[in-house]
């Protein structure tokens, strides 16, 4: 061996590294000359990208590049170009009817779609973004309308809302009979348990059942119906079935009755297009509820 | 490569080496034999698979298409023949794989780097390359002499030039066509892109193979083989002592002598070996190796220095194969006066086989039993489950049907599970009450929206297993899945 030892492998007569590792010694296997330049020929490339490219950060904003290429503006062109695209699907839908829409699966999959997307960023908040509904918000799933649940029902709620300030929405709310002082507390219990055993719930031990059917009859019958069936005209729920919007424990029920109750659904009509509306209605009738 | 040198000869100056080394351009021999004969029959079934798998025709009935081998990828159908591979069957592509690579595993425990010497891509293209470099500018005592001459370029040596960069320019472009071809009905792309038709994908990407094949078969070569490829690191560990390597039989080769000083020592009853330093096993190699320095990374093992070596051994009168495929468990049993022993048949080469097998059979079984007809069912999360007025429960389902036969089909749905139910496809007007029936275009899906509604008093675990039948009432051919019917 030379006096330089680790300079170099006697096995192979190459060079080394000179680092060892337990003995091992590394071999000097030199990159081949193409391999640099070609990590050269990446640096000028990345120095060419930042001067057509949007790349430096400054202090307030940043450096536009030679093309004036931006992410946004991009954004922007392909969104319009989609618009484009679907204009014609678009027209077809806000050209049919309601009833023709749900017969046609091409023009259906299209309004499921859309009104699914539009759902989630419009009505969620309220119904929840399966339309499940919450405490106050209709479940859209269920059978059960306040306002009707056709197809043309849906549309018109969706258009117009409901207590919304709109010249077209549907009006009608719940009077806070025990606020306003027309019921006593008591005569509020005893109607609570009568309005619970409509819908065959138990009630509570030795409340007056006659005394519940006058006083409904009196107060409630008006907008509920004969027998509390409900009437959608005013938006009045129907007391008999096992969906309750508010809640069918006698605690809330003697609260609806002596507070009141007026949800508010916002008017969609100006805020979406047409077809967008359509679309909307006619998924909300395919969530399974729709008559 | 870096030539070996004796430490005795070595004078240290301190210095590590050079950092880059600039490319040293090989210059293989040509050869003819029985190795160099495999490979050009090899190459020929590879390139000619290659270049006109995409015009071999398929009829699949009207409005399929008819290629044997399409990727069509705007409406994600795969064609293989008379298979037929959707999106949701991509796992026949992981089948696929995993048979590919145990393949290169039996491969490399048989016969080292078959795959490297012979079919891979890399190797068969600048075969053809160097083919054609040898054609225009003869073989490599020539092809030196024409490179490192300084005269002034001769309008010979430059129209030499010119023409072999055309060919293999020619031949790196067909390599691109030829790509794009299993992309697109192929009579139709080629007459497309010769119009100026063609998709601007197609030329972008016939540009960017054309160029990779040009530039990896006619410069980079045996380069891509020993910097870029993974390939012999994975190997050298998969490898073992029984796998059949190009390999030097030293125990013969040694010591090296001329041809006239191993007659004169041969005739005085002295042990000499056979190798005569004729260096053709170099001069032949793709990579640039000597073989006799023992296995090497670099050695893509395509039995060139073979053949070299046995035309040298025919002529000097000595026995064949003084290199050969063989391992050294044999060399050193010659030299122990064992007869060598090959064994192919070992517990690795017998698992490998096992596993192909087996991958390989349990694709061929789901191929053959697979179902045209078929459905996916997805509950509805939000909500899970919802109370109707009347106190039974609903859920809400979202069915996908697949059709994969060339017919348009009539399906019928229903499902059993929960008491008394009743289902309902959103859209879909029934002529039966309860069985939902839709029409499925042909090679297609559906998916629609299906609700199950049940009595609560007749259903009152929170969970029931809910099974979906489709059938095709014209066929009879049935499908079905299975999900649950969740209680509020």
């Amino acid at each position: 061996m030379s006096e330089h030892q680790g300079e170099f492998d006697a096995v192979t007569g190459r060079h080394t590294t000179g680092h060892e590792w337990d003995g091992i010694k590394e071999l000097n296997t030199p990159l081949p000359r193409w391999w640099v330049i070609t990590f050269y020929l990446t640096i000028v490339w990345a120095i060419g990208y930042w001067i057509i490219y949007p790349a430096w950060p400054l202090i307030s904003s940043n450096t536009t590049g030679l093309l004036g290429y931006s992410t946004r503006a991009s954004l922007a062109v392909e969104l319009a170009n989609l618009e484009t695209i679907r204009g014609d699907k678009m027209a077809a839908l806000a050209a049919a009817s309601l009833a023709d829409i749900e017969k046609d699966p091409a023009l259906l999959a299209l309004a499921r779609a859309k009104g699914k997307t539009v759902f989630g960023d419009n009505c969620a908040p309220c119904h929840g973004s399966g339309a499940a509904g919450a405490k106050g918000y209709p479940n859209l799933n269920d059978d059960d309308w306040l306002w009707g649940g056709t197809l043309d029902q849906i549309m018109q709620t969706i258009q117009f809302g409901a207590r919304s300030g709109h010249a077209k929405t549907h009006e009608g709310q719940m009077l806070a009979f025990g606020k306003d002082g027309v019921l006593k507390p008591e005569e509020i219990v005893t109607v609570a348990n009568y309005v619970r055993a409509l819908s065959g719930l138990p009630t509570r031990k030795g409340y007056d059942a006659a005394k519940g059917e006058k006083i409904f009859a009196e107060n409630c019958v008006a907008c509920h119906g004969d027998g509390g069936k409900g009437n959608q005209e005013m938006g009045a729920p129907n007391l008999t079935d096992k969906i309750w919007l508010y809640g069918s424990d006698e605690a809330t029920l003697i609260e609806t009755i002596s507070q009141g109750r007026a949800g508010v659904m916002p008017a969609w009509e100006g805020r979406l297009d047409p077809a967008t509306i359509k679309a909307m209605a006619v998924y909300v009738h395919s969530l399974g509820g729709g008559k | 490569m870096n030539k070996t040198v004796n430490p005795k000869d070595l004078t240290s100056d301190g210095d590590n080496g050079p950092l880059y080394v600039a490319h040293k351009k090989v210059y293989p021999q040509s050869v003819s034999g029985t190795f160099r004969r495999i490979k050009w029959g090899l190459m020929a079934v590879c390139l000619g698979i290659y270049y006109f798998l995409p015009f071999v025709r398929w009829n699949r009935g009207l409005g399929a298409p008819s290629q044997a081998v399409l990727i069509d990828l705007p409406n994600s159908r795969f064609y293989f023949f008379f298979i037929e591979l959707w999106p949701q069957e991509v796992y026949y592509f992981t089948g696929l794989l995993i048979v590919a690579a145990v393949a290169l595993f039996l491969m490399n425990s048989v016969g080292g780097r078959i795959w490297c010497g012979y079919l891979c891509p890399q190797t068969v293209w600048t075969d053809v390359f160097y083919a054609v470099e040898r054609l225009v500018e003869g073989d490599r005592r020539e092809r030196m002499k024409k490179d490192k001459s300084s005269d002034p370029m001769k309008l010979e040596r430059i129209s030499e030039i010119v023409l072999k960069h055309s060919i293999w320019l020619m031949i790196a472009w067909w390599t691109g066509g030829a790509w794009v071809l299993y992309f697109y009905d192929a009579p139709t792309l080629v007459k497309e892109l010769v119009t100026f038709q063609g998709p601007m994908i197609a030329y972008i990407w016939i540009g960017i193979l054309t160029a990779t094949t040009y530039l990896l078969a006619g410069y980079m070569r045996e380069q891509v083989c020993t910097y870029m490829c993974p390939w012999p690191r994975i190997q050298a560990a998969l490898t073992d002592e029984w796998a059949l390597n190009v390999t030097y039989r030293y125990d013969r080769g040694e010591k090296r002598t001329s041809v006239k000083k191993a007659a004169e020592l041969r005739a005085l009853g002295e042990q000499v070996g056979d190798c005569v330093d004729c260096y053709q096993c170099v001069a032949v190699c793709p990579t640039g190796i000597d073989i006799r320095n023992g296995p090497q990374l670099e050695c893509i093992q395509c039995g060139l220095c073979i053949d070299a070596c046995d035309n040298v051994m025919t002529k000097i009168g000595r026995p064949k194969r003084l290199i050969g495929y063989d391992n050294d468990i044999n060399i050193h049993r010659r030299q122990e006066g064992k007869a060598p022993i090959y064994k192919i048949v070992r517990a690795r080469t017998v698992a490998y086989s096992a596993i192909i097998a087996a991958v390989g059979g349990f694709m061929i079984y789901t191929l053959a039993t697979r179902s045209l007809l078929d459905v996916n069912v997805l509950h509805d999360r939000n909500p899970v489950a919802v109370k109707l007025s009347d106190g039974s429960i609903r859920n809400a389902y979202t069915v996908r049907l697949l059709n994969k036969s060339g017919y348009d089909r009539v399906i019928a749905i229903d499902a059993s599970g929960p008491a008394n139910l009743t289902i309902h496809v959103v859209g879909a007007d029934s002529v039966t009450p309860d069985r939902p029936m839709i029409v499925i275009p042909r090679d297609s899906t559906s998916e629609l929206r299906l609700l199950v509604t049940a009595p609560a008093e007749s259903n009152t675990e929170k969970s029931i297993p809910v099974r979906f039948h489709v059938t095709d009432i014209g066929l009879g051919e049935a499908a079905s899945a299975t999900d649950n019917f969740v209680a509020p």
